[in-house]
């Protein structure tokens, strides 16, 4: 094979227009090692299969998830099913330090911060609308209007200039990473976020998980040229990398987020990867995108190629998979369990935060609530 | 006489006006194949191909600038906005450009464009898809608002909102879309009810219910209700939020007495403060009580758990129509 039609084997679904450029891998979809020219990563074996128990354990929540929907305790779930090399990847790829503005998608992200994978659940199950510090976690609230989290990912790392947190250390110095779609790169408020963190040089990392899809549209709605070549306009690099391969995402999205804290602006990441489920559940695919195309990229699937490169290098054996398998079982039980009892709030407390200072008209409004719950108290 | 959900009403008016007019352009995210999301554009691509009925990049502010240019060049773009709360990036180009294109060019250009949004709560979804912007929009000169809450108005507004030369924001009670009724779709267009005309949908002399949307369903199930007590309601579906139309709205409450205003976005500087200050302002000497409103809280769309709290609903609306008695 050429090495064009080596590219056009791994893109998987036929699309029209020029073949896709490269993109960054150390990983193919058969499990074979392969090296870059500039980005390596050195793997202890512990660490190889702990990105592997991470994939695996985050695909297991995730189908957990949909579960739990399906049974109506969610009200909805945006599943991250075939894009969890590139979450796993860029999430480990962060420093403790560093900030996340997720989408709504970035479970496996938020995983790999060593966050509750609770925490997001309320979101979907009606009960709340995040109700996490993100500054505790260094993990924003999931956002849900598209690209809004961009600008404010782009505004929190110039505060990272302003307080001198942009430096040499890398125990220090601070970088954040924006979480995106492709379809999201349509936006204004992407673009723009494009243009602030160009002019001030700030240290964020924009990643965007380019499944191919936004909703029913594909990628040839929102761009006619690969989105990572869209950074050369704004004046920063931009770089695609094989989003369905853990380490070479780990890889790119590292060396990324140090130069960002080193003080040499943002990167564009573009993860090439795939949508293997529906938008969310209340989606139907069938209407806009054909089984051969889902196959195609079955064929490169990011947990089976990390599994084969365990077994090649014989760093793993069957009662480790097994292993892995049941501790994901078991976190997904848990996370399931804690899902079903978690109560309805009392619908009082929807008065609650409106304001940090409060508000007498709100004041009012909750009293009158209050009365009007009361007047039924005893008539049912 | 064909029984009609409203979704499928509005599907067959947008048809309709395209087939009516071939500079009916349908633009918005996922309205082809796809049919949008909530399918009202179902079948549309198929049938009068992409450069109709296009699927845009996935920019509201775009969509609707784009739309404008369109209008420009003598088409009727009808977008769709996916869900209420993200019409926002678009708010701009809404408020500065389609409202006031018109009388900036001292009537030279007029931009036919109908913006259709979804609109409303109570079908249990995640924060922005349940909002009501409605008055937003209402105080914007320059724009049209009209509301549907039935298949027969779906039907027939939509095409009537495509047929005007202004700039119109159509909202469609997205909680609704699966409720049925009957629609004349063989009548012609000239034939349907006024566009920016407030109608009584069943009359009764006790008090008067005001309501747009979503809200109507419940004020006629209140009224329902109501009869049961031996009290008859006025129920007037206002279809129209900018202009309102309030003449039949004083004939009623001359007629009552009583008004109480029904809708979903919060109270604070609403459509239902506008109502009430015109009809205290028509009918001061009429009323028996204040006006009164059923509303939304002042506070952002609630987790969906307890939206059923949030919202309007049948015993608040017969809660306001006793406290108006108690006057
Ligand atoms: C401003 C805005 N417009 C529309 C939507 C509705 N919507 C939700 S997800 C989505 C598609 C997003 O596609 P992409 O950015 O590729 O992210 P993906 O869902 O594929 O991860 C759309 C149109 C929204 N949430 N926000
Ligand atoms: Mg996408």
């Amino acid at each position: 094979m050429t090495k064009v039609e080596r590219a056009a084997a791994r893109r998987g679904g036929k699309r029209s227009g020029p073949p896709e450029p490269e993109f960054v891998q150390l990983l193919t979809p058969e499990g074979e090692r392969v090296s870059h020219p500039d980005y390596s990563v050195d793997f202890t074996d512990d660490e190889l299969r702990g990105l592997y128990r991470d994939l695996v354990t985050v695909r297991k929540l995730d189908a957990e998830a949909t579960a739990l929907q399906r049974q109506g305790e969610l009200g909805i779930w945006a599943s991250l099913l075939g894009q969890e090399a590139a979450q796993v990847g860029s999430g480990r790829a962060l420093r403790q330090q560093d900030m996340a503005f997720p989408t709504y998608r970035e479970h496996g992200v938020l995983y790999c911060r060593n966050i509750d994978p609770i925490m997001p659940l309320g979101l979907f199950r009606g009960v709340d609308q995040g109700g996490w510090d993100p500054v505790a976690h260094r993990f924003n609230m999931y956002t849900i209007v598209i690209g809004a989290q961009t600008l404010h990912a782009t505004g929190y790392a110039m505060g990272i200039v302003k307080d001198g947190k942009v430096g040499d250390d890398d125990e220090t110095s601070e970088a954040v990473i924006a979480y995106f779609g492709d379809g999201a790169t349509s936006q204004g408020d992407v673009n723009e976020a494009f243009i602030f963190g160009s002019v001030y040089n700030a240290p964020i990392v924009f990643f965007c998980q380019n499944n191919q899809y936004a909703i029913s549209e594909p990628l040839e709605r929102q761009t006619r040229i690969p989105l990572y070549q869209r950074a050369a306009g704004f004046g920063f690099p931009g770089i695609r990398v094989d989003g369905n391969d853990v380490l070479a995402t780990y890889a790119v999205t590292r060396a990324a987020l140090d130069n960002a804290r080193h003080g040499q602006g943002p990167t564009l990441i573009e993860a090439y990867t795939y949508r293997m489920g529906a938008h969310t559940t209340s989606d139907d695919p069938t209407r806009y995108r054909v089984a051969s195309e889902v196959e195609a990229w079955q064929a490169k699937d990011p947990v089976v190629r990390m599994r084969k490169l365990l077994e090649k290098q014989g760093i793993a054996d069957e009662a480790f998979f097994a292993a892995v398998d049941e501790q994901a079982r078991v976190e997904a039980v848990a996370l399931r369990e804690r899902v079903l009892s978690m109560p309805d709030p009392d619908p009082a407390t929807m008065f609650d935060h409106v304001y940090p200072n409060g508000s007498p008209l709100i004041d009012k409004q909750r009293a009158e609530f209050e009365t009007y719950h009361a007047s039924f108290e005893g008539s049912h | 006489m064909e029984t009609l959900t409203l979704g499928k009403s509005l599907n067959l008016g947008l048809r309709r006006a395209m087939e009516d007019d071939s500079k009916v352009l349908i633009m918005g995210e996922d309205v082809g194949k796809l049919g949008g999301v909530f399918r009202i554009t179902d079948g549309l691509q198929k049938d009068f191909g992409d450069e109709r009925v296009i699927d845009t990049p996935l920019a509201e502010a775009g969509i609707v600038g784009t739309a404008i240019g369109l209008a420009l060049r003598g088409y009727r773009p009808v977008v769709e906005i996916q869900f209420d709360g993200f019409v926002y990036p678009a708010y701009d180009q809404i408020v500065c450009q389609v409202a006031k294109f018109h009388y900036r060019s001292r009537g030279k250009v007029s931009l036919p464009m109908v913006i259709r949004i979804p609109f409303g709560g109570g079908i249990g979804a995640v924060e922005h898809h349940s909002e009501s912007p409605e008055a937003y929009f209402s105080h914007t000169a320059g724009l049209k608002v009209v509301a549907c809450s039935n298949p027969s108005d779906a039907y027939w507004m939509i095409q009537q909102a495509i047929a005007s030369d202004d700039p119109i924001i159509f909202f469609e009670p997205k909680r609704r879309y699966w409720e049925k009724g009957e629609v004349d779709t063989a009548a012609p267009l000239s034939s349907a009810y006024p566009l920016h005309s407030s109608r009584v949908l069943r009359s009764g002399g006790d008090a008067t219910l005001l309501a747009y949307g979503p809200m109507v369903r419940t004020c006629l199930d209140a009224a329902t209700a109501a009869a049961e007590d031996g009290r008859n309601l006025e129920v007037i579906d206002l279809r129209s939020l900018s202009p309102l139309d309030m003449a039949p709205v004083f004939e009623s409450v001359r007629k009552t007495g009583r008004a109480v205003v029904v809708h979903e976005a919060p109270g604070n500087i609403g459509l239902g403060a506008e109502v009430a200050a015109r009809i205290s302002e028509e009918c001061f000497y009429s009323l028996e009580a204040p006006v009164l409103r059923v509303t939304g809280y002042d506070i952002p769309y609630p987790a969906s758990r307890v939206e059923e709290e949030f919202l309007p609903d049948l015993d608040r609306v017969l809660e306001a129509v006793d406290r108006s008695f108690g006057f």
